[in-house]
């Protein structure tokens, strides 16, 4: 069968990104034909403001250079403009004649820059701000000229502005608004911005109307015509000198073409969320279109309109596009400002603005119905990806709102020498401490290669691909380096590469359709890979078993070494055994054994735990099941995705300020508790008075005993992220404590994504919502107890009874000749 | 030189079996869903981790030390980390997983 034919019309940054999309999904699906009306292969052109500042060159900001095309098998017509589409024979012809037969199209016209009507605009040196062309003309107009007038105070006209200014011309922004930006900004950061660049040598004339652009004198006199423009005329009859007049007021969707082909136009070309306009065979992606009656201008909507797009060219159809929210960064090297959202204010809307202008910092917030709705930020915009992850989420933040406005960086990640404000760093400065990433080669690669994601760094670079603490600063330097308004995570975050589907997702279908294998679950969700990946197997494996315990089968080779082997890998290929030991508790029989089997075993280190507990390190793979067998303790899990310790102070029966016998309560929740996997680690704590000497405030469950009875903390956290239990309740009783940890710690395992530790989970469905479910509901909290007791019900323990815990024991043994 | 090593059941679907050399050297070999074998000398190319015990899927691994995926076929790592540890050849002749030693 002949291959369909796929022609696209447009070569920007919306029409190639399908492509790349279409490639990588379907690749060999369609025969390609793409028509660019510009001579150059696809372009970023958010980065045409650097190369106008002289800080990147045309060829730093090619995406896809003519060889991508010709790998591909795509016919690329350079140069040509479309000049009809006929519909009824399925083709498309260009000026030139070319003709290139269609089954599917794809509008990608982009828009245009939008002229004023004023007497004057055809004047020599009368310009706007949009491709290449206008940006070379603009550089050899800064090379001769001296004076320059943007008409337009928004972010490409101060961007064309700034980048003039650096060319060494007088620069004099016209403005017909009473603040610069004001669609992005409010009054105080446009302020604050208009000092910066004023500080910069730019001049300003706000809420100040054009009325027309002067021409030459003397061309006019020697009968040249009118020449080159010499000034700007206001309305206030002010003129002011220019030889160069940049008109940056807005831009109109490009929708000539498709209105000419008879296709429904409305400001844009009118598409459904799955980007098809009204003829179904015909798609557009881009500033052409019109999306529920919004036209977008920023690249992050035309992105996610392109992965949509493009699954429904490869017949996947499972996606749709349902609008985006903005956020905008203005690429002005020393010029800190991130806005996203609705920050008009208003009813029913409040306001927390941190504002210390002398220091050049404003944040103003604003929040609706407990939700972040808009965020305005200038001089310290380090948080500005995590207000926006916020603002897209739409979850409360009523939880977090006294600490809101310190952003997300103030609770003390580790990592990164504190540092947070991704522009001061020196370029050999480390960003990521995992992985030994500088921000030089962040910037490098995402320069190199056209990165615009999070995602895309950290597949190419590995920055924050491993614990994530340095997240924001990646993120900050992909705003600063590939542009503001770069496409953060998206709004729905896919397990891995294997699928489309989201954590909540599979949970929710594992449940819903009893789906009780890996393979099963697979095939319902429709896998990309016929056996997934190191991410996404283990996830599942641990859904399957959360979900339907006693039923579902678990599958070892799912599982990350360390649960397989049960002991913990260590960086020479040998691991670390550390035995279990209730509540930090030990005798002289137990110490005697440790010690006879490091002797036996000749064990290189033996070191005490930060858990109360004895670490075994340096163990060979082939000794461990003769190890535990000598240990004969119980398995200390400390491998696992599991319950680690419960750490206890010695309380009341020892400690002359004990109120509770915090010892025996730390016992009797790890004997109730031991062998629990979950999300990801979990560790316990119970003290036995509030000088909480086993620092209870920072685990996942955290108890500290008072006279009248127990406290209980919950998702406080000790690692990556230093953070702070909250208090859930009060209780009286040993059985109470043990009920109401026992509850958010089935709820924590039936609902918390993989990897996510009690702390996100908490943050992700809000303390309120925990309450709701072990405090409110009483009935609620007994079942959640009931049904963790039945899933630990018969567990056994790896360490002494293998077989049954479907331990691998061929595993141990090395094979040889 | 040829050595059987074992029997394919020994070695689990989706993992591998480490075969000691007589010099001391380990050598991974693996076990694919469909049952295609493979063997890399078992040390990633990044750190030296064991690729036997790595998680596998499709036809590569993903070493438990750093998650370096490598191709179980070429024995090369997948972008962006660059490297490759060296391959041997290996089949299933009768049940019996038969290992070259060059």
């Amino acid at each position: 069968m002949e291959k369909r034919k796929l022609v696209v019309v447009g070569n920007g940054m919306a029409g190639a990104r399908v492509l790349e999309e279409l490639l990588e999904i379907a690749p060999g699906l369609y025969d390609i034909a793409v028509f660019g009306a510009e001579p150059h292969p696809n372009y970023n052109r958010i980065l045409l403001s650097p190369v106008l500042a002289g800080e990147q060159t045309v060829k730093d900001i090619i995406l896809n250079p003519v060889e991508w095309y010709a790998e591909n098998g795509i016919r690329l017509h350079l140069g040509k403009t479309v000049a009809k589409i006929d519909r009824r024979a399925r083709a498309v012809i260009a000026e030139d004649g070319t003709r290139e037969p269609y089954d599917r199209l794809l509008l990608a016209t982009g828009s245009n820059p939008f002229m004023l009507p004023l007497p004057g605009v055809d004047l020599d040196g009368v310009l706007t701000y949009r491709d290449i062309h206008d940006t070379e003309r603009m550089i050899e107009a800064a090379a001769t000229q001296r004076d320059a007038v943007v008409i337009g105070g928004g972010l490409l006209g101060l961007e064309a502005a700034n980048g003039l200014k650096v060319r060494g011309m007088n620069v004099t922004v016209v403005h017909v608004m009473p603040w610069l930006m004001e669609r992005q900004l409010d009054r105080t950061a446009a302020g604050l911005l208009q000092k910066t660049l004023e500080a910069k040598g730019l001049q300003f004339r706000l809420e100040a109307h054009t009325q027309a652009l002067l021409g030459s004198p003397s061309a006019l006199a020697e009968g040249r015509g009118e020449g080159r423009v010499s000034g700007v005329q206001l309305k206030t009859g002010e003129v002011i000198p220019a030889q160069l007049v940049v008109m940056a007021v807005g831009i109109r969707p490009n929708t000539a073409l498709a209105q000419a082909a008879g296709l429904h136009c409305n400001r844009g070309v009118v598409v459904n969320d799955t980007l098809q306009t009204y003829d179904p065979r015909i798609y557009a992606v881009g500033e052409c279109v019109s999306h529920r009656g919004t036209a977008y201008g920023l690249v992050a909507p035309l992105f996610e309109m392109a992965k949509v797009c493009a699954n429904h060219l490869a017949h996947h159809g499972i996606g749709r596009y349902g609008g985006s929210l903005l956020s905008t960064k203005l690429k002005v090297t020393g010029v800190d400002l991130f806005s996203a959202g609705d920050f008009s204010g208003g009813d029913g809307t409040e306001d927390i603005v941190l504002a210390d202008p002398s220091a050049g910092v404003y944040k103003r917030l604003v929040i609706r119905d407990d939700k972040l709705v808009g965020a305005v930020m200038y001089g310290d915009t380090v948080d500005g990806s995590w207000y926006f992850k916020l603002l897209r989420e739409g979850r409360s933040v009523a939880q977090i709102r006294d600490k809101l406005m310190f952003g997300e960086s103030n609770l003390g990640d580790a990592g990164h020498l504190g540092e947070n404000r991704a522009a001061s760093m020196a370029p050999e400065a480390q960003v990521c401490g995992c992985n030994g990433v500088c921000k030089g080669a962040i910037v490098k690669a995402i320069k190199e290669k056209g990165l615009f994601t999070l995602e895309e760094v950290r597949r190419n670079t590995k920055a924050s691909s491993s614990c994530g603490s340095c997240t924001g600063l990646v993120e900050q330097i992909l705003m600063f380096t590939a542009g503001g308004d770069y496409s953060t995570a998206p709004k729905k975050k896919a397990i891995c590469g294997c699928t489309e589907r989201t954590h909540q997702e599979v949970r929710d279908a594992i449940r819903e359709h009893e789906l009780l294998s890996i393979p099963a679950a697979y095939r319902f969700l429709e896998w990309r890979t016929p056996n997934g990946c190191a991410s996404c197997r283990p996830a599942l494996n641990y859904y399957l078993l959360s979900t339907w315990p006693h039923r579902a089968q678990d599958d070892p080779q799912s599982r990350f070494i360390n649960e397989r082997s049960h002991a913990n890998i260590q960086k020479d290929g040998t691991y670390s055994v550390i035995p279990r030991m209730w509540g930090g508790e030990t005798n002289s029989s137990e110490l005697r054994r440790i010690a006879d089997v490091v002797d036996k075993y000749a064990i290189p280190t033996v070191k005490v735990t930060g858990g109360q507990r004895i670490d075994l390190l340096g163990v060979k793979k082939e000794d461990l099941p003769a190890v535990w067998k000598d240990l004969g303790m119980p398995s200390g899990h400390a491998y696992a995705k599991a319950l680690r310790t419960v750490k206890t102070c010695v309380g009341s029966e020892w400690c002359r300020f004990g109120t509770q016998d915090s010892t025996r309560m730390g016992q009797e929740l790890e004997r109730a508790l031991w062998r629990m996997y979950a999300p990801h680690k979990v560790k316990l704590a119970v003290s036995g008075c509030p000088r909480n000497c086993a620092e209870s405030g920072i685990k996942d469950v955290g108890v500290i005993g008072i006279e009248s009875g127990w406290e209980i903390y919950v998702a406080g956290n000790g690692g990556i992220k230093t953070e702070v239990a909250q208090f859930l309740c009060k209780v009286k009783t040993h059985a109470q404590v043990l009920e109401h940890a026992g509850a958010f710690l089935q709820l924590y395992r039936e609902e918390g994504w993989y990897l996510e530790r009690t702390v996100h989970f908490v943050a992700r469905v809000g303390l309120d919502y925990v309450k709701k479910r072990v405090l409110d509901d009483s009935e609620g909290r007994v079942a959640l107890w009931e049904r963790l007791q039945f899933s630990l019900d018969g567990e056994p323990d790896p360490w002494h009874e293998p077989m049954r815990a479907g331990v691998d024991l061929r595993q141990f043994a090395p094979l040889s000749a | 030189m040829k050595v059987t090593v074992c029997k394919l059941q020994d070695i689990p679907k989706l993992g591998a079996r480490r075969y000691l050399k007589s010099d001391g050297h380990t050598i991974a070999v693996f076990r694919t869903a469909e049952d295609n074998v493979f063997a890399l000398r078992d040390a990633c190319p990044h750190k030296g981790g064991p690729l036997s015990q790595g998680i596998v899927f499709g036809e590569s691994v993903a070493c438990p030390l750093h998650n370096w995926c490598i191709d179980l076929k070429s024995g090369s790592a997948a972008a962006p980390d660059e490297g490759a540890v060296e391959r041997f050849d290996v089949r299933v002749v009768n049940g019996d997983v038969e290992l070259s030693l060059t």
